[in-house]
């Protein structure tokens, strides 16, 4: 998806309904992986009612959402999965979602296989066992292999391997590719993000500045890699990445949660930047289009800090929730920024950074994390 | 299933057109964001005559047709070179 400086002015200022929208449907899941971005783990009962959810999609139809990007925790978790997969599509909202793989066995991956309108992601962050366990749990790469095979060998066609990239995976962007091919999927890589229980793996898990380096030039290398345009921080190293090289935040893209409450993006789930409930009188389509806060990260933006780089214009600051949850200003340098500007205006010290406003990791996590 | 007939590998506006019945207009304040259903591709229609030009080819017994009707004379050449860019990723089809 390419866009010029005109549309690319226009997205700034928002759109009619989103591009991307992110729908995580449920807080419960079997893993307790270290860098969740709505620290998931337990379900929330004032979860939204399958016929509330129902109720949702059709308002998604109504305003031509084309897509929706569904995640959790574990989605395939909730009972009512497959109905209201089924419900997306008969309305044409297309539904992309994000899982384990852990219940993904022969007879749900016949069932996708056979749905128009359905693209699974499947979470490996890690093209081998000890890379991938120490982050997402023990079991949890073979759980998603296996999914992965049950996929092929239903027919499903063209699944997608999704990885979030980080210092400990990134030597591994060839395997991730060859396990790929081998499979018949497309690999999707994207970008960690101090979010969630991450806040407290970020400066361990994030690519250095020569691995992003290695990532950017690689990256060019491997056009058809999708990336949900999340590496635009790194664009000002040479070419642009393909894509919008633009926060998106309440202007293309927000974010769902269980409980119906609506966020900026994915990645800013802190009440900072809540801008309403599909609960509310007028429902998804009137926080969309009349809330105070994507009204504000709609208007035209200060450089702040950046306002002398002569790579504004190729990164315009990098990633909001990177930035926020760093403890950093919002209108200067992303942390990871290329020539290094995020590091020499000092991140708050981790104790004092923003945490996510609610946490629903399990009271219990079984050999998941490593400390 | 009936056979399908080879797509023309190219764009002449003097044939019947239509929009590709597996993509969705969204009408957007700069025209209109386009989607393929099939293909998963997302394309953006940068004008708005070009979205009237796009509902109404099917109205019409050639796509050039469909576009004198929409936009001004000296316009024309443009907007078939656009509809020939919206054959290529798919958006526009044959009928």
């Amino acid at each position: 998806m390419g866009a010029d400086g005109g549309l690319r002015d226009r997205f700034e200022h928002g759109l009619a309904a989103p591009i991307c929208l992110t729908w995580e449907i449920t807080w419960a899941c079997n893993l307790a992986c270290v860098h969740c971005l709505s620290s998931s783990g337990r379900r929330d009962p004032g979860e939204l009612t399958t016929s509330e959810a129902a109720a949702l999609i059709d308002e998604f139809a109504a305003m031509q959402i084309f897509y929706v990007n569904v995640g959790g925790g574990e989605p395939t978790i909730r009972g009512d999965f497959f109905e209201l997969l089924e419900h997306a599509v008969a309305r044409r909202v297309g539904v992309k979602f994000s899982t384990n793989g852990s219940r993904i066995d022969a007879t749900r991956a016949r069932r996708l296989a056979s749905m128009d309108y359905v693209d699974v992601q499947i979470s490996l962050d890690g093209a081998t066992a000890q890379v991938n366990d120490a982050i997402r749990g023990e079991g949890s790469y073979d759980a998603a292999l296996g999914a992965m095979r049950q996929l092929a060998d239903a027919g499903f066609g063209r699944f997608k391997i999704s990885v979030v990239v980080t210092s400990e995976n990134l030597h591994q962007l060839d395997d991730f590719e060859s396990l790929a091919q081998d499979l018949g999927a497309q690999l999707r890589l994207t970008r960690l993000r101090p979010s969630g229980r991450a806040v407290d793996h970020w400066e361990r898990l994030k690519p250095t500045r020569d691995q992003n380096r290695f990532l950017h030039a690689w990256l060019l290398d491997h056009p058809d890699t999708l990336t949900g345009d999340s590496f635009f921080h790194l664009s000002p190293l040479g070419a642009p990445l393909d894509g919008l090289n633009l926060c998106g935040a309440g202007r293309v893209v927000c974010l769902v949660d269980p409980i119906g409450d609506v966020y900026a993006c994915p990645f800013t789930i802190h009440d900072e930047f809540r801008a309403g409930s599909v609960r509310d009188a007028g429902g998804f389509a009137s926080v969309w289009r009349e809330s105070e806060l994507f009204a504000e990260l709609r208007a035209p933006g200060s450089a702040g800090a950046c306002a002398s780089c002569g790579s504004w214009d190729a990164c315009r600051g990098g990633c909001m929730a990177a930035k926020f949850f760093t403890g950093m200003p919002l209108d200067g340098p992303d942390p990871d920024c290329v020539y290094g500007h995020g590091e020499s205006a000092t991140p708050a010290p981790v104790t004092l950074r923003p945490r996510a406003s609610r946490d629903h990791s399990s009271l219990v996590a079984v050999g998941a994390t490593r400390t | 299933m009936a056979p399908v007939e080879a797509k023309p590998a190219t764009f002449d506006p003097n044939l019947p057109a239509r929009l590709h019945p597996q993509v969705a207009l969204r009408p957007e304040s700069f025209g209109a964001l386009a989607y393929h259903f099939e293909t998963r591709r997302l394309v953006f229609v940068k004008s708005l005559p070009l979205v009237d030009v796009l509902e109404d080819l099917e109205h019409h017994a050639s796509a050039a047709s469909a576009v004198a009707a929409h936009v001004a004379p000296d316009e024309v050449t443009a907007y078939v070179a656009a509809l020939a860019r919206l054959f290529d990723s798919g958006v526009v089809d044959g009928r």
